[in-house]
This record gives structure tokens, C-alpha cells and sequence, in this order.
């Protein structure tokens, strides 16, 4: 027989309902972790990415031997990494003779891995060295503008793929209201040439312009490198497929009483209000319906003395 | 002005017309860019701050269009529930669903109270009197009865909850996420698919795997009722009775008589191997007067000696030499 188990604890039961598949979904979260080796710059890389995310990003200190996400088998611990810590992105920094500073960005679909774009890192320049006003640094979690520069982000499909990457990588929560005055980044993105991406995070000055619209002033706040694309791979057809289904829009409302017909077209019903038949005034009053006139002059006699003599001259 | 392709849910311009003739020198590289993103940002916030806004203290608050750039999902769309038992009768019956109030004025006390739960309306356990009936037995407890009674309903719901999970699982939904089946891994996801049956094999498998995976091979486990001990599929080591006696008693002086007699017989000699006996005596010759040998010359010769005996045929190693030379 089969048996069913549910968690004891109300706690436990709150945490395993947040990780359900939702609807519509909200921001993935980042796995930041190290391979095998790693160098000093990658560290300093890992570690800022981790900054820039910070609130929806996890990073793990340890080196982990077995993760080589582009190997067959190497997957593995990788995929159990993100079914254990709930994450959809994950940064990867490795370091070898044949790659030096290696940076591995991948997605997670159903906790197995979708895709993959491995980055070289160059020219590396850490937050501590950019010298700027302070007022400027752009504040935790905000949502950030994306600028790709460069025709190479259309024509070459490595830097096409790294261009969605990126933009899944740091572009947080989709939001339906946002704050206007709160808007402090932007990650500008140039393609130098067919395989390097120049990298690099600026802060916004909202100036005034006179206009409704503000001018906008960009200071480079770092960190900034360049990503030397070296290896990807692309999503299964099938899974991307799979991935890219969305929920059917719930702001489109059912119109009533409005059928669709191949054949028949357009039809609807319309319902018409009870129209109270016996309170309206009839145009013409059949003469069975009519007060006799004699009567009629007889009661008003009756009734209205003074109004007699009027009455008499209207009858005649 | 340049056309720039603007994404205003994710707040994303992208210039696909600028390119590099060459590749500018770092700093250049550097301002360019930043001259460039400042246009696309301000292309950005020109459609941004002309979206109509309502105040906030905090500032302007806009209503973001949904993004354009299409990506993808983190975890596939929720499957929907199978209809549960009484769903689906209620649909054949065309029993539709009530709202009731939460709260319900309770006659007896003068005040409102909870339909269910604690301090609900209409609470049998309020009732400090029940009254006899003809048709009760006598002595039995009604309170008690009636106890066992709410306890029963209690247990029936549970399972049926659970044969309606059950039955979701049969048809292929996936388990709600909290839920899960034991002997199976946990099913943090919620979107897989409970597998659709465990063969005896695989159960015997994981049986026997659970049951010698302790310090002791599951001998001292507790065993659960209508489990079979392991199989033992090795041969059992024989010991012979320490006492003696008759029959099996007598065995082990039957094994020791036997070996004496094999030494103590006629043919004791055939137990000798003699070939065997010949080169032993051989090596230990050969030995020994190596050992002369080496005495008397020097350290050179020592080692000569030695490569020439470690080679069963100086006959062939010296042909062997020529042909090098």
C-alpha cells in the first residue's frame, strides 16, 4: 500500500509551499559558488556579483571539486545545489591553465540545468576603485536599467545568448508599480568585438531639464571587466519549449453574452430591462375605456362648485 | 536620433546599430560607452516619465507595461488538482458551493460565536445533560459514545483526503509539494511525477539495502512483522565438537589419525618430494660458495658475481652483449 507523509511542523510546511511552481513566478534566485580553484580576481568577481545581488542571491565559500557543469556527471551536485537551496541562476568561477579566470553562468529549469555561457573575466576593477560622491551608490535591490551597446549582441549568437544571461541574471523581480525616485543603476553592456563584452555598473543622476522628463547623468561606479566568451550551450529545443510557457493573462476579461462563431460570426445576447407594460400611458384610449361626458360634467358639479362655470363654457 | 529597441518592462535599451570600426584604447573604450548608455538610458526614462503616474509620498509611482523580452521559466507551470471525490459529485449533482459566515449568533448564550473550532456554536461538549432515550443501551456511557462517535468522523475524513491523493497520484498529477511518499525522495519541487509503481524487485532491493546498512549487517534490528531474516549466501564456517565421544565426537581424532598414520606409514618415503629436495640442496650449495667467492675479491667482483647469477645462462646474456656491440 502505498503510504503518504506530510511534514510535522507548520514551519516546514510554509517553506515547502514557497518552493511549489507558481503561476506567475517571482525572480529567480543565484547560486554563487566556486569550482576546483580559484584565483584572487575570480574571488573579488564572485564576491561582487554576490554583492550586487545581495537579497536574492546565495554564495557558498567552499571549493567544490566535483562541479564541471559543461562534463557529463559534472552536473550533478550541481543540480542538488539548486534543488536544495531553491536557486535558478548560478555563477560558477573556476580557474585553470587552459582557462584562466573562468566564469560559468547557467540557468536552472525544474532544477536540472538549461543553459550555459562560460565567460572569461579581464580587466578586472572592484567597487573599492571606482572614487565617486557616495550619495550615488545605488541602493540594495533596486531595480536596475539594462543598456546593450553594440550590434554584436544581435548578429552573434554567443553574445545574443550572454545578452539574455546577463539580463536574467540581474534584472530581480518583474514588477507591475515602480518607483520612480528610486531608480539608481544601470548595467551597460558594450560588445568590443565579436567574443569580448565590456561590463560595467553605473549610477543615475536624475538632473533637471525643465521638462517632465529628467536629464540623465551617468557615473561609473564599478565593478567593470570584460567577459571573454568562451564556451555555451544553448537550451534543448524541447525544454525551451517547456520553459518559455506562460501564464494565460488573467487581466484579459471574459466579455458576457458574446459568442465567437466560425460560421455564424460575432453573436450576443442582450437583455432588455422589464419594460412595466401597465404603468404606461396608452396613446389612445379605446371609447368603452372613456368616462361618459355626461357623467363626468356631473361629478365635477358634484364636487367643484366654483369650477362649474368654467366647465359649463368649455362644454359649450 | 537613433531607433533603439526598448524593453520597458525590464527597463532595457539595446543600440543594435553601433559598432567599434576598431577597437578603441581602454579608456576611450570606456567613455564611449558611457556616452552611448546615457543616451539609451535617457530613451528609457523618456518613455518611463511619461507614463501617467499617481503620487506617493515616497515619489511618482508608474504602472510598468509587462516585459517584451521573452525568458525563461524557473519551474514548469503548475499542473491543476485532479477533482477530489466529493468534486466530482458535487459536478454530477450540480451542487454548488455556499459562502457561510464566519461568525454565527448562538441562541442559547445571547452572543456570536465561531461556526468551527473552539467556543463554536452549538458545542456538544457544552451540553452537561443528555437525556435517556428508550433506544439507549444500558450501561454505556453517552458522553463517551458520543466521543467515540466524533472521533470516528474524524479518522473517516483523513481518509479520504488521503485516498483522494492517492487516487491524484494515480492519475499522474504530481503531490502537493508538502506532501510526500515514504520510501520515495522528497519531492522538493512538487512538479515531478510520483513514479507509477515500485516494482518487488526494486522493494527488495531497497529492503535488503536498509537492512544491512547498519554497524551490525541487521542482525540486531528489530524486524518488522512478516519480514524474512536476510538470506545467507555464504557457506557457514564448521567447527568441530570440542568433547569427545562417539560419531561426530570422534571426528577430530579420526582427522589427526589420519595425518599420523600418512607420516607414520610404509610409504612414508613418497611423502618426500624429492626433486624438490635436490635443488634445495642445490641453491644452498651455490650459495655458500658464492659467498667464498665474494669474499675473496674485491667490491667490483661482488657485483659482477651477482649480475652473472641472477642470469640463469651466461651463455646467452654474453651473445646478447656482442650483438649490442
Amino acid at each position: 500500500m502505498m503510504k503518504l507523509k506530510t511534514p510535522s511542523k507548520k514551519r516546514v510546511l510554509r517553506e515547502l509551499e514557497k518552493r511549489e511552481p507558481k503561476l506567475v513566478e517571482t525572480g529567480k534566485k543565484t547560486l554563487i559558488l566556486h569550482g576546483t580553484k580559484t584565483s584572487n580576481v575570480l574571488n573579488a568577481v564572485l564576491a561582487e556579483i554576490y554583492h550586487l545581488k545581495r537579497g536574492s542571491a546565495l554564495k557558498y565559500s567552499k571549493k567544490n571539486e566535483n562541479v564541471r557543469p559543461f562534463e557529463s556527471g559534472g552536473e550533478t551536485s550541481l543540480e542538488f545545489f539548486s534543488l536544495k537551496t531553491d536557486c535558478g541562476l548560478f555563477v560558477l568561477g573556476t580557474h585553470s591553465k587552459k582557462r584562466p579566470n573562468n566564469l560559468v553562468i547557467g540557468r536552472f529549469y525544474d532544477h536540472h540545468i538549461y543553459d550555459l555561457v562560460e565567460v572569461g573575466v579581464e580587466n578586472f576593477k572592484s567597487i573599492e576603485s571606482f572614487s565617486y560622491d557616495k550619495k550615488l551608490t545605488p541602493h540594495m535591490g533596486s531595480k536596475p536599467f539594462f543598456a546593450f551597446i553594440g550590434e554584436g549582441f544581435d548578429s552573434n549568437e554567443e553574445l545574443k545568448h550572454l545578452k539574455e544571461v546577463l539580463l536574467d541574471l540581474f534584472r530581480g523581480e518583474v514588477i507591475t508599480n515602480l518607483n520612480l525616485a528610486g531608480l539608481d543603476r544601470v548595467y551597460l553592456c558594450t560588445a568590443v568585438s565579436s567574443n569580448k563584452v565590456f561590463f560595467t555598473q553605473c549610477a543615475i543622476q536624475l538632473k533637471k531639464s525643465g521638462t517632465k522628463v529628467p536629464r540623465i547623468e551617468l557615473v561609473e561606479v564599478g565593478p567593470s571587466m570584460d567577459f571573454i566568451v568562451r564556451r555555451h550551450r544553448q537550451p534543448d529545443d524541447r525544454l525551451k519549449n517547456q520553459a518559455m510557457k506562460t501564464a494565460p493573462d488573467s487581466t484579459k476579461k471574459k466579455v458576457k453574452n458574446v459568442v465567437n462563431d466560425q460560421i455564424r460570426g460575432k453573436r450576443a445576447r442582450i437583455f432588455i430591462p422589464d419594460q412595466k407594460v401597465g404603468n404606461v400611458a396608452l396613446p389612445h384610449k379605446a371609447k368603452g375605456v372613456k368616462r361618459e361626458r355626461r357623467e363626468a360634467k356631473m361629478k365635477d358639479e358634484e364636487t367643484r362648485e366654483p369650477a362649474g362655470k368654467k366647465q359649463k363654457d368649455n362644454g359649450n | 536620433m537613433a531607433e533603439y529597441d526598448i524593453d520597458l518592462g525590464n527597463l532595457m535599451a539595446f543600440d543594435r546599430s553601433h559598432s567599434f570600426s576598431s577597437p578603441p584604447a581602454r579608456e576611450e573604450l570606456v567613455k564611449l560607452a558611457l556616452e552611448q548608455g546615457t543616451k539609451l538610458v535617457q530613451a528609457v526614462a523618456d518613455a518611463l516619465f511619461n507614463l501617467p503616474s499617481t503620487e506617493d509620498p515616497d515619489g511618482p509611482i508608474v504602472a510598468l507595461p509587462s516585459p517584451t523580452t521573452k525568458l525563461p521559466r524557473e519551474k514548469p507551470l503548475p499542473k491543476p488538482k485532479p477533482p477530489t471525490r466529493w468534486e466530482e459529485f458535487a459536478r454530477k449533482k450540480g451542487i454548488q458551493k455556499h459562502k457561510k459566515e464566519k461568525l454565527v449568533f448562538d441562541e442559547q448564550t445571547g452572543t456570536w460565536k465561531r461556526r468551527h473550532g473552539y467556543d463554536r456554536v452549538n458545542d456538544d461538549n457544552d451540553v452537561p445533560i443528555i437525556e435517556a432515550k428508550m433506544t439507549d443501551e444500558p450501561g454505556e456511557d453517552p458522553f463517551a459514545k458520543r466521543q467515540k462517535e466524533k472521533k470516528k468522523r474524524v479518522e473517516k475524513q483523513e481518509k479520504n483526503r488521503l485516498h483522494n491523493l492517492k487516487e491524484a497520484v494515480k492519475a499522474g498529477a504530481p503531490l502537493p509539494s508538502h506532501i510526500q511518499l515514504a520510501a520515495t525522495r522528497l519531492p522538493i519541487t512538487g512538479s515531478e511525477a510520483a513514479p507509477s509503481k515500485i516494482g518487488k524487485d526494486a522493494l527488495q532491493d531497497v529492503a535488503g539495502m536498509a537492512a544491512t546498512a547498519t554497524a551490525s549487517g541487521g542482525k540486531f534490528d528489530k524486524k518488522l512483522p512478516g519480514e524474512k531474516p536476510p538470506k545467507h549466501d555464504k557457506k557457514y564456517r564448521k567447527f568441530l565438537p570440542a568433547a569427545e565421544g562417539s560419531g561426530m565426537g570422534a571426528l577430530e581424532k579420526q582427522q589427526t589419525d589420519k595425518v599420523l598414520n600418512k607420516l607414520l606409514s610404509k610409504h612414508s618415503h613418497e611423502i618426500l618430494n624429492v626433486e624438490k629436495a635436490v635443488t634445495m640442496y642445490k641453491v644452498k650449495e651455490e650459495k655458500k660458495r658464492r659467498n667464498q667467492k665474494g669474499k675473496s675479491s674485491g667490491n667490483s667482483g661482488k657485483l659482477k658475481a651477482g649480475k652473472q647469477s641472477f642470469k640463469k645462462s651466461s651463455k646467452k646474456g654474453g651473445s646478447s652483449k656482442e650483438k649490442s656491440k
